[in-house]
């Protein structure tokens, strides 16, 4: 079991939502499979998703909705 | 009523412009700004500047309660909300009032009563204004494929509370409408929180003609119009004035029009009536009017020498017009383009990032609207409107010849621009000769991207 930070690719916003009354895209104990979206950063006004690469289940979220990130920041860990 | 002190609501090249206009009034000057904004231009013009909260739009340039906050500590007599944000949400303009303040725009009324597509469309039709063959809201799935087949195909699924081009859907035929329905009702009520729709025929080569109104709430006049076709995914990137691409026959009733609609709504302040002119048909008709300060403003002010934002700020205090129809005058030929944050050779890939270097283009005829400055770092939270170069000159040939040399000049390094994407339209002879429409620009970018990689490069 290994525990990857999946850090985010652009600076901007990230969003845990597909948009504000929509329910989160994953929670904190999530499984998650390749592909899956885990959330979208902005950046100004166009939306970039952050896609799980290998499967696993989601350990925390280190970022809240809506909070600003930098590029590379680690916005979750996941378990491998 | 006198403003002696104004707070600007807003952020970028629209704040910096704001406070031009105030300072050359003699009035006092209060920037609102977020937590990734300390280093803004305006902030460093305005006279104090005040934080309102995080980098998150709806945490400090949509946080009404932030802004009212920071203009009861400051002592504010009025607010300009620029564009965007809040400029058009009639909910901040009533508790602007009501915390005894000056709105500078239009009245809460007026604001909604045109932020409603659908309820605008109908006070230009009795206004005697074209508008699209469409319908008003639909509610109800009933008396959907009725209404289709009146309106007839290809046809627009709109949001009515939509605007800025979101939301909408364009359908081919009775099979496409059905499907595309009800994913258009699900994302109007997530965007805006209302499921209403309409339906508008679509015009396949249209171009973007916009009038320029000015009212003081009993008088209208309008400042010509506006060509803006070039536009990417809905979002104009260059405009002009006049329209000279159009009759003048309908420029003039275009123009009569909009000022028939401002007149309906005894309205105040700037606005713009927008249209969409059929080349083909000869037909022109009204989209929306937007009641605010556009970001092409200054197209119009160079082509008649009147200053929108100062005026804007004179009939908020309750000044009269001051002007009649007689008094505005156009002379010459005016071009705008948009110097976004974008890389042009990258699918348009939003570009943040610090300015290294910063050469401004100057001499006659050239005005540069701009948020940069050398090191100045572009937050990624926001619009990428960098700034936007204005050329004027006694024709449109010879402006495109000073815009080319303007553009020539202007030097932006350490992140990509638009620039590029303007210097090569400027090359292409539909630009030059004005054959274009509003889906003109996607068609040769796409065109361009397809030639690029036959060659391999």
């Amino acid at each position: 079991m290994a525990i990857v930070t999946i850090p985010s690719p652009l600076p901007g916003t990230f969003y845990r939502k597909p948009s504000p009354d929509q329910p989160a895209f994953k929670q904190d104990g999530d499984a998650v499979a390749a592909g899956d979206t885990l959330g979208l950063v902005e950046v100004m006004k166009t939306f970039t998703p952050v896609a799980a690469e290998a499967a696993g289940r989601i350990v925390r979220f280190l970022v809240e909705d809506e909070e600003p990130v930098m590029a590379g920041q680690p916005i979750l860990e996941i378990e491998s | 009523m006198t403003i002696s002190k104004i707070l600007v609501a807003n952020r970028g090249e629209i704040a910096v412009r704001i406070l031009r206009a105030a300072q050359e009034m003699g009035i006092a000057t209060v920037q609102v700004y977020s937590q990734a904004d300390q280093t803004m231009l305006a902030v460093s013009m305005a006279d104090e500047a005040v934080e309102i909260g995080p980098p998150h739009p709806t945490k400090s340039y949509l946080n009404i309660e932030a802004i009212l906050k920071a203009a009861a500590a400051t002592g504010v007599d009025a607010i300009h909300p620029g564009y965007g944000f809040l400029a058009e949400n009639a909910g901040f303009a009533e508790a602007v009032e009501a915390a005894g303040l000056i709105f500078i725009g239009p009245t809460p009324e007026t604001i909604r009563q045109m932020g409603d597509k659908a309820r605008a469309r109908s006070v230009a039709a009795a206004a005697g204004v074209p508008v699209v063959p469409g319908t008003a809201g639909l509610l109800d799935g009933a008396s959907v494929a009725r209404e289709a087949a009146a309106v007839g195909f290809p046809l627009m699924i709109k949001a009515a509370a939509g605007g800025g081009g979101r939301g909408i859907r364009v359908a081919a035929d009775a099979d496409e409408l059905a499907k595309l329905l009800p994913q258009a009702a699900a994302e109007a009520r997530a965007a805006f929180g209302d499921g209403t729709l309409y339906f508008e025929r679509f015009i396949p080569r249209a171009r973007h003609v916009e009038v320029q109104v000015l009212g003081d709430g009993r008088d209208v006049i309008h400042l010509f119009e506006r060509e803006c076709s070039l536009q990417r995914r809905r979002q104009k990137v260059w405009e002009e004035a006049p329209a000279s691409a159009v009759p003048a026959d309908i420029r003039q009733a275009l123009c009569d029009s909009a000022v028939r609609l401002a007149k309906a709504v005894n309205y105040r302040g700037a606005g713009t009536v927008e249209f969409l002119y059929d080349d083909e048909r000869g037909d022109f008709f009204f989209i929306e009017m937007n009641t605010r300060i556009q970001v092409e403003h200054p197209v119009t002010e160079a082509v008649t020498g009147i200053d929108l934002v100062r005026h804007m700020i004179r009939i908020a205090a309750g000044e009269p017009l001051g002007l009649g129809q007689g008094d505005v005058v156009l002379r010459g030929h005016s071009i705008e383009v948009r110097i976004n944050a974008e890389d042009p050779a990258r699918l348009f890939m939003p570009a943040p990032g610090r300015i290294t270097r910063l050469r401004v283009p100057g001499g006659p005829g050239v005005r540069f609207d701009a948020l940069i400055y050398p090191d100045y770092v572009v937050p990624p939270f926001y619009d990428s409107l960098l700034g936007k170069l204005i050329v004027w000159d006694e024709t449109r040939g010879a402006a495109l010849a000073r815009l080319r040399r303007a553009l020539g000049e202007l030097e932006i390094s350490g992140i990509e621009t638009t620039q590029s994407l303007h210097q090569a339209l400027l090359c292409d002879p539909d630009v030059t000769a004005y054959r274009v429409h509003t889906r003109w620009l996607e068609g040769w970018l796409a065109s361009r991207s397809r030639v690029t990689e036959e060659r391999g490069t």
